[in-house]
């Protein structure tokens, strides 16, 4: 029968067709962002990288439109927060709707199942005056304190926490009297570090990549995040093609590094993710 | 559960009473109230700037609301009225509905394609599936730039190859079509490998014998895909459609960072893929900041994702209704 899963050429051409599409484009930015602004104009279009990367670069970070090096930070001090945060509010309510008995649980759990369905991107007209009200406009806590918490998140580890997590250790926890702090801390936290950090991954990303609330809300020029810094680049009156693509390859470089560095991880908690959901 | 001092092990000191009945009662405190506080964080941040917001919405729809909103004057359905005789905001729903269906039904075919190649015996299959996953870990305004540009009518890759093949330059950015189009095209790229991930994770999950047993049948490769695969995928390919259909209907950094220049966030000097959320953000936010007719946009685009996702739902249970193999199994 294993004829029927055996992979034969044609199924590596297929897959070799589809990984070279899947990578050219990146390729390609970083092959612009490597050449000087000539390269758009050139027929044909050169696909390998040029000498020109380091030029592009202190161009970039002297741009006064895009204020790149300050998007940078702040994108990186936004997603960071935001990361930890979500990691520690997720595994804590995943921790107590897996282990803990409560009055109203499965209810509860129901409602932030339902959250994930809501397209809570059409809030924030609401959101944005919330923000003029509390003055966070233009500033980071705009971005920030909205994105502390996720469905997902607490939905994905009360997967994982009912599973990876002995009830037996937290019995025998209680027994020597710790609290319910404690073993969160001593036993869950330690159990779950496999799934947090899948779900630290994929916050980290997501967040770095978040376009259209930060696009809304911050609208001082000398303040934004990397994707906004690249919005400016892009719809500047003068435009270098070649700085425009390093401004992108550098956005993309610490989710490449991420990716590359934690590839297995972030697929396994993807489809792990897909079979429980 | 109460805590039984007799059953801790005898290494640990036997404390005084007073304290262990203050311990008792702590523990009990404990177990009955504490899951509300770790569960407590999630509900007070998602409802003041998830739920909150969503819902103040329609309020604010049913108001004449500027950035000021000192005295806003209530004008009930006004906006919605206005609304449905706005030839924009149809002309963003039609460009948004087309892309969604260009893009969507391509991105789960070729997902379950890919899914399928995935799933036999490969070399290297961390590699392959991180090959295919690498689009969605990327920046989206970054990639909807460099596909600017692959698109672009002059200078642009796609025309040069479409050239080679006898195709004349294509205006990507001001013909209506071909501007979905690319932005479809550029969605697919990010998410078809998404999406073969979480079919192939279902895939793995069907048992083999019933492999085994059809080609017994002798039941061929595709007829297999088609009768076995396929139905028992078929919750899991639900789950994909309404993910797609809510993501893909908001669409909004693609179709915004394809386009630059005057106005970007019009799609298009003539709107040719102005996505409803756009036109949301169009009307709400600089320079218009017109709250409350926005906020109508932000309301029938809700409604309009609640219709799309239930008539998904509705095709596909009848176009799987017969799976005949469901019964055998």
């Amino acid at each position: 029968m294993s004829r029927i899963w055996s992979a034969g050429r044609l199924t590596y051409l297929a897959l070799i067709l589809t990984a070279v599409l899947s990578i050219f484009p990146i390729y390609w930015m970083f092959v612009v962002a490597s050449r000087t602004s000539d390269a758009m104009g050139q027929v044909p279009p050169p696909i390998t990288p040029g000498g020109n990367l380091g030029a592009n670069i202190a161009q970039l970070f002297d741009n006064t439109d895009a204020y790149f090096l300050t998007g940078l930070i702040n994108s990186a001090i936004v997603a960071t927060t935001v990361t930890v945060s979500v990691v520690f509010f997720s595994t804590l309510a995943g921790f107590a709707f897996a282990k803990l008995r409560f009055r109203g649980r499965n209810a509860l759990l129901l409602v932030i199942i339902a959250t994930m369905m809501v397209p809570t991107q059409l809030g924030i007209i609401p959101l944005y005056m919330l923000m003029t009200k509390l003055n966070w406009n233009d500033r980071l806590p705009a971005v920030i304190v909205p994105a502390l918490v996720t469905g997902f998140g607490v939905f994905l580890m009360r997967q994982y926490a009912g599973q990876a997590v002995s009830t037996e250790l937290i019995e025998a926890a209680r027994m020597d009297g710790c609290n319910s702090a404690r073993i969160y801390w001593n036993v869950v936290l330690p159990a779950l570090r496999p799934a947090a950090a899948v779900l630290g991954l994929l916050t980290f990303m997501t967040t770095w990549n978040d376009f259209l609330w930060p696009y809304a809300v911050l609208n001082d020029p000398e303040n934004p995040t990397v994707q906004l810094s690249l919005r400016a680049l892009s719809d500047g009156y003068y435009q270098d093609m070649s700085q425009v693509f390093t401004g992108t390859a550098i956005a993309t470089l610490p989710l490449l590094l991420v990716f590359v560095v934690f590839g297995r991880q972030i697929i396994g908690g993807i489809m792990e993710g897909a079979v429980k959901a | 559960m109460a805590v039984q001092l007799d059953a801790r092990p005898p290494v640990a000191p036997a404390p005084r009473t007073d304290r262990s009945r203050r311990g008792h009662r702590l523990s009990r405190f404990d177990t009955k109230y504490s899951p509300y506080f770790y569960i407590a964080p999630f509900f007070l941040l998602f409802g003041v700037f998830g739920l909150y917001p969503l819902i103040y919405t329609f309020w604010v729809s049913l108001h004449d609301w500027d950035l000021l909103g000192t005295s806003p004057a209530f004008i009930g359905l006004d906006n919605y009225s206005a609304l449905m005789g706005d030839p924009d905001f149809w002309h963003s729903v039609v460009n948004t509905l087309g892309i969604f269906v260009i893009s969507t039904v391509p991105q789960l075919l070729l997902a379950l394609w890919l899914a399928n190649l995935l799933n036999r015996q490969l070399r290297a299959r961390t590699g392959w599936r991180m090959a295919v996953l690498v689009p969605n870990v990327t920046s989206t305004a970054a990639v909807a730039i460099v596909f600017g540009v692959l698109f672009g009518r002059e200078f642009g890759m796609i025309n040069w190859l479409l050239d080679h093949v006898g195709i004349d330059a294509i205006n990507w950015k001001a013909n209506r079509i071909a501007s979905w189009v690319a932005i479809s095209t550029m969605v697919d790229w990010r998410w078809t490998g998404y999406n073969a991930l979480i079919f192939l994770a279902a895939m793995q999950a069907i048992p083999r014998d019933l492999y085994e047993s059809a080609s017994i049948d002798g039941a061929t490769r595709s007829r297999q895909f088609w009768s076995i695969t396929v139905p028992l995928l078929k919750p899991t390919i639900i789950f994909a459609v309404i993910i797609s259909t809510i993501g893909g209907l908001q669409l909004f950094t693609e179709p915004r960072m394809f386009h630059s220049g005057t106005n970007p966030i019009r799609g298009g000097s003539l709107r040719e893929s102005q996505t409803v959320t756009m036109y949301m953000f169009e009307n709400a936010f600089a320079p218009n900041y017109n709250f409350g007719y926005g906020s109508a946009v932000a309301w029938l685009l809700f409604a309009l994702i609640a219709v799309v996702a239930a008539i998904n739902v509705l095709l596909l249970r009848r176009l799987g209704g017969g799976g005949g193999l469901k019964e055998d199994a």
